[in-house]
């Protein structure tokens, strides 16, 4: 397959990123590793006029403490990050989703940044052109091109629905909101920060709340006592989550003071699960059991990714237990192959 | 012998991790041009029109083709037809070519591709098997035998019902083994090129070059002598590259109407498209046993869903059956086979071709047999092995068989009889057995030529070169050439060049399908290399004044037995044959005994010899979510004699792993959109990230047992490794999963959602398993009657009817198998 052509503009500061999205308009392109937008180019779900690229942003780049949190350039490489010893133990989830996102070859240039604002996607979404054009398009790109996609069409996961359920799949979003990490957005215009979870929208299309003429420079992440990320898929390397269970938690002796659990992959945004109910005493096996159900009612996972829906409904269970359970203490041999899994593939 | 047995570096292995092979895709002349096709969006539709004239006008388009320009069909059996280099007035899958634009660059193809404008009227939908047998109009092919069924098939040998009335146990069971996809990691390319003179030629990554020949020859009307087909390494085939394709015979087209070189590069979902993988089966097996479990009689039913076109569909029917009966004795047995059309890339051969369906069911339903009477299931299985040198009641004639040491190296390895049935829950063990072909006994098109021929050529700079039809696919049947003429006249492999898969330079070998080519081509290099050391040797007695029984060659050296010291270097002595004989030229062929089968289809698993594997696998699975982990592998294979063990344990380890892809996750999966709202029907996901196919990650150990009992019919005793490894990996996978947490999937690939679903069964009281509960009507007609050797038959049908005669056959195409 081969990509129609474009213009090329590569960005030298973020000042100059930030106007040349400004200028380019609906049909220009943010481009940082690439791996996402390259793929979807050549498949025609993309056409775009302009591609910026972020790579020699040099801005973009920089990890470094800030104040109690770390700062993190959008440009970072997942690999580097996954990596970087500055991540401490409370960083555990960022390290673990930064080091489990596709293969060792695509995290050697795919960016924080990128994964962060990576489009939703879905079995009917990411194919050609000519694969799309057998099932009639979908409402995610009705003529067959998303961007700047006029309305209509279908949505094949669920018809009749007024909306698209294309799942967000970045490993690093939930991890990152499961630390409370916040965002900061620039354009031409000026910055703005806000909590990582609000960068995030319910909906296949328009999944993120950044404005067209915004670009994400860093995040700033705080870190937990103690956070972890647990991955599903089918095998050990290249395939996007179709779970993710990102938990971060703060103890007093043994009683939880602060709780954060995000699921990934099983909407069109990262899930925020309301924690209360664990908060103000030990992570017991009931309030484990109690809070997972709670968790599993609120997956909602289609028939749009692999593996069938109500198996990953009961995996989210599984791995809201485990996750926990792995926060308390646990001795991981006695999670189960599943968690076995997570520590054979992750590194420390 | 100093080179065979031995483990050593393939001589196209340097090559090929430097990364200096050329694959077709590697290839480019001057004035090169490219084509790109446009295939249907539709499944099913009649073709009205292709309006070209835009697409023609583009900038960069030489030449736009539609189906006009191709009347002549196609396909790789005779009996099947069916294929047109571009779409006649029909269309019949998602993907099925209908037009080429040829350009100069492939942007210009791809983007004037966008441009043409057909115009279809949609038919009916067909989906699956099932489908097939409940829409029979309208017909995907007038030719079908009835309905959609391409195709029925059916024997008896031996009065199976009467068995069947009389047994102490029935066991009766349904199964059904998915499509799968053969994913090499090449991609197919073509390069047709007009020579100077007229002539042309076709680089392709084939596997089956004179296959290609033939088919050129047909669709392009043209003498097979004006046209040369070089099969490029392959970078992988395991079947996926055995038909002739579409895309081969539009750039030859495409070259002659140009005059230019003309190129063609699949994408991955093309390659999809192209497809020929293993067939979906629904599967009935009913088989009688004695209080023991020792088998009386087997009735087994196969349904195949064939996709869109005939392939080698027919012979995949035959292959759901034919080789049953190999492994244990089977005194009477009954089998009945259809496969349908349906509006899905074509199904063909896949590693194990026709198989690993029949033969996980067999697998699986002999665990079954074991649990529910008590026995062991390696037991039950080392008490009814086939018996060496004999045939078995369908007239397959087995050679050596080195099964029952298979089965001891694995049972020992993995301590099977220690731990099987007594793990803890959540871990289990699971055994199966296998055997296949060392070579179909028949080519595809009739006739009673060599299945393979390989010539010497020597001269008096000491240098061999080996010609021979056959194809490089990656399983090492260079190294095989080289290995078996060096061993013979005593110089090193890496002396030897190899010149392969060149129809106009070597001669014709069939092509690398069936597990044919070492024991076919291996007999054919023995006898060309035992000629050319006659004539070496004739000359370097007469000037060594010795007799020609103590000459030794070895160390590049021909030498006195008795005096090592005596003797000339290999160049020298090529020196003297030339000088005593003249140009030094040699051939060798060879071509697979006749059959004892003499009923009609029972052209279809005969071979020189077969190859035996069995397996261990130890699995782990989580009881809750079913996940499954295969933790380690232990494989004893029968080779007969390893020619190069290091490549041996290649073929098994990769066919350990390929088994599992088909076992864990792999599936040719189709979307049908709600009929109400659209008749789109397509793969679910043509893509290498969304078909998921294991990685490095999901490969367990594997422990490698290679069983040696040389076989007379094989060369120095080798059989073949390239399939049978595979097959017991599915049903082992499934044994385990019972071993594990007491639950069937009779399905493939066994996946986490299903062993759930058989769990939640269970905790309902319900029967413990997943998988299809029945076996649809199929209407199946008379089978044909052959009574079993020990029953008095000659290996004829009794109630054969004479042939139809088939005017529109010319004799040397008539259908095979017979
Ligand atoms: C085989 C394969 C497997 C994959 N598996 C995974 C996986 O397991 N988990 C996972 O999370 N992802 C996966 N991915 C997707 C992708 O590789 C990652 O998400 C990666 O982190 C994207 O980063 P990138 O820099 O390459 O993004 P790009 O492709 O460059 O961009 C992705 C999107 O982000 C936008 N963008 C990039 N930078 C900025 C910025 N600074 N500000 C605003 N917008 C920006 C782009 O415009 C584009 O819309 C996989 C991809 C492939 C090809």
């Amino acid at each position: 397959m081969r990509a129609p052509s474009f213009r090329w503009h590569a960005a030298t500061s973020l000042a100059d990123a930030a106007r040349a999205l400004a200028a380019g308009g609906p049909r220009a392109l943010l481009l940082g590793g690439g791996t996402d937008v390259v793929p979807a180019i050549k498949r025609r779900q993309y056409v775009p006029e302009l591609l910026i690229s972020l790579r020699q942003v040099a801005e973009l780049g920089r990890l470094e403490p800030h104040g109690a949190s770390l700062r993190i350039g959008a440009g970072v490489r997942l690999g580097a990050l996954a990596a970087d010893d500055r991540l401490g133990v409370g960083h555990t989830a960022l390290r673990r989703a930064a080091g489990v996102v596709a293969s060792p070859h695509i995290r050697n240039v795919a960016t924080l940044g990128g994964n962060l604002c990576l489009d939703t996607r879905c079995n009917y979404y990411n194919q050609s052109l000519e694969w799309r054009r057998a099932v009639d398009y979908c409402m995610k790109a009705p003529a067959g091109v998303a961007l700047a996609a006029p309305a209509g069409g279908t949505c094949w996961v669920a018809p009749g629905s007024p909306r698209c359920w294309a799942v967000s799949q970045t490993d690093c979003a939930p991890a990152l909101i499961a630390l409370g990490a916040s965002v900061t957005l620039v354009s031409a215009e000026g910055q703005r920060t806000l909590p990582l979870a609000d960068l995030y929208r319910d909906d296949g299309m328009t999944w993120l709340t950044r404005r067209p003429d915004e670009l994400l420079a860093w995040v700033d992440v705080p870190a937990a006592a103690r956070s972890t990320y647990w991955k599903l898929r089918r095998r050990g390397s290249f395939d996007f989550p179709v779970l993710g269970v990102a938990a971060a938690v703060e103890l007093a002796g043994d009683v939880v003071t602060a709780a954060r659990v995000v699921l990934g992959a099983v909407a069109s945004h990262p899930v925020v699960v309301p924690t209360e109910s664990l908060l103000g005493r030990p992570l017991g096996d009931d309030a484990i059991a109690a809070f997972a159900e709670l968790a599993t009612r609120l997956a909602k996972p289609l028939d749009n990714t692999d593996y069938q829906l109500g198996w990953r409904k009961r995996v989210t269970r599984a791995y809201v237990v485990g996750a926990l359970r792995e926060l308390r203490g646990d001795d991981p041999a006695l999670l189960g192959v599943l968690a076995r899994r997570q520590a054979a593939l992750i590194p420390a | 012998m100093n080179i065979i047995g031995k483990p050593r570096r393939r001589v196209d292995g340097r090559a090929k991790v430097t990364g200096q092979t050329r694959f077709a895709d590697d290839l480019t002349l001057p004035r090169m041009l490219w084509c790109r096709l446009l295939r249907s969006h539709l499944p099913h539709a009649r073709v009205d029109g292709v309006d070209t004239a835009a697409a023609a006008a583009a900038r960069g388009v030489k030449l736009v083709l539609t189906g006009a320009d191709f009347p002549i069909p196609y396909g790789i059996l005779p009996v099947s037809q069916d294929e047109h280099a571009l779409a006649q007035e029909r269309v019949r899958f998602v993907g099925d070519p209908v037009a080429a634009v040829i350009a100069t660059s492939e942007e210009a193809a791809q983007a004037a591709v966008q441009l043409l404008a057909p115009r279809y009227t949609p038919l009916t939908t067909i989906s699956d098997a099932h489908d097939a047998l409940a829409t029979p109009a309208p017909q995907l092919h007038t030719y079908a035998e009835v309905g959609n069924l391409h195709k029925r098939v059916g024997f008896e040998f031996g009065d199976v019902d009467a068995s069947f009335a009389s047994a102490p146990h029935v066991f009766d069971d349904s199964f059904f083994y998915q499509g799968n996809t053969h994913l090499p990691i090449e991609q197919h390319a073509t390069l047709a090129a007009v020579d100077g003179d007229g002539k042309l030629t076709v680089w392709s990554s084939t596997q089956t070059p004179h296959y290609l020949h033939r088919a050129l020859a047909k669709a392009l009307a043209m003498p097979a002598a004006h046209i040369r087909v070089i099969a490029t390494p392959n970078g992988g085939g395991f079947g996926g590259k055995s038909d002739p394709f579409h895309h081969e015979i539009v750039v030859a087209g495409a070259a002659l109407r140009t005059g230019r070189p003309v190129k063609i590069c699949l994408s991955r979902e093309e390659v999809f498209y192209c497809h020929r993988g293993r067939h979906p089966v629904d599967m009935r097996l009913r088989t009688a046993t004695d209080a023991c479990g020792k088998i009386l009689a087997m009735d087994l039913e196969t349904l195949l869903d064939g996709g869109a076109y005939g392939s080698y569909g027919v012979a995949s029917t035959f292959y759901t059956g034919a080789l049953q009966t190999v492994t244990y004795e089977i005194p009477r047995y009954r089998f009945r086979g259809a496969r349908a059309f349906t509006n899905k890339p074509p199904c063909g051969p896949k590693r194990g071709h026709g198989t690993p369906q029949p033969r996980f069911a067999q697998e699986v339903q002999l665990d079954k047999i074991a649990v529910a009477l008590g026995r062991n299931p390696a037991d039950l299985r080392l008490e009814q092995l086939c018996k060496p040198n004999s045939l078995t009641a369908n007239y397959m004639r087995v050679g050596t068989i080195g099964l029952g040491r298979c089965i001891d190296a694995v049972v020992e390895g993995s301590r099977f009889r220690e731990r099987w049935g007594k793990l803890p829950r959540g871990r289990g063990l699971g055994i199966a057995c296998s055997s296949y072909l060392c070579g179909a006994g028949l080519p595809i098109y009739w006739n009673k030529l060599p299945h393979s021929g390989v010539q010497l050529k020597l001269d008096r700079s000491g240098g061999v070169t080996a010609f021979c039809g056959a194809t490089e696919i990656g399983q090492g049947s260079d190294d095989v050439l080289a290995g078996l003429v060096a061993e013979v006249l005593g110089i090193d492999p890496f002396d030897i060049r190899v010149v392969t898969g060149d129809t106009d330079l070597g001669p014709v070998d069939l092509g690398s399908y069936s597990s044919r080519v070492t024991l076919m081509m291996g007999n054919a290099a023995l006898e060309a290399a035992g000629r050319a050391r006659e004539l070496i040797a004739s000359a370097v007695a007469a000037e060594l004044q010795l007799p020609v029984a103590r000459l030794g060659f070895a160390e590049r050296r021909v030498f006195d037995l008795e005096e090592p010291t005596r003797g000339l270097s290999f160049a020298d002595a090529v020196i003297a044959a030339e000088t005593r004989h003249g140009t030094l030229g040699t051939v060798g062929s060879y071509r697979p005994p006749d059959s004892a089968a003499r009923y009609k289809g029972g052209g279809v698993g005969p071979s020189p010899a077969y190859s035996y594997s069995a397996a261990v696998i130890e699995v782990e699975v989580c009881p809750d979510t079913g996940w499954l982990d295969v933790t380690q592998v232990w494989i004893g294979h029968d080779i007969g004699r390893s020619l190069n063990p290091a490549s041996v344990r290649g073929q098994v380890e990769g066919s350990v792993y390929m088994g599992l892809g088909e076992a864990l996750m792999e599936e040719s999966a189709f979307r049908r959109l709600p009929p109400k709202r659209s008749d789109a029907l397509v793969h679910k996901f043509p893509s290498l990230l969304e078909y998921k196919s294991p990685t490095t990650r999901e490969m367990p150990p594997c422990t490698t047992y290679l069983i040696e009992d040389p076989d007379p019919q094989g060369p120095l005793g080798a059989k073949e490794v390239g399939q049978g490894p595979l097959l017991p990996i599915m049903p082992a996978v499934a044994n385990a999963v019972f071993d594990a947490v007491g639950v069937r999937v009779d399905e493939v690939p066994i996946t986490p959602e299903k062993i759930v679903r058989a769990l939640e069964e269970a905790a309902r009281g319900r029967p413990a398993r997943v998988g299809p509960t029945g076996f649809p009507d199929v209407g199946w007609p008379e089978p044909l009657r052959v009574a079993p050797p020990w029953e008095g038959g000659d290996g004829k049908a009794a109630n054969e009817t004479p042939r139809r005669p088939r005017p529109d056959k010319d004799a040397k195409d008539k259908q095979v198998p017979r």
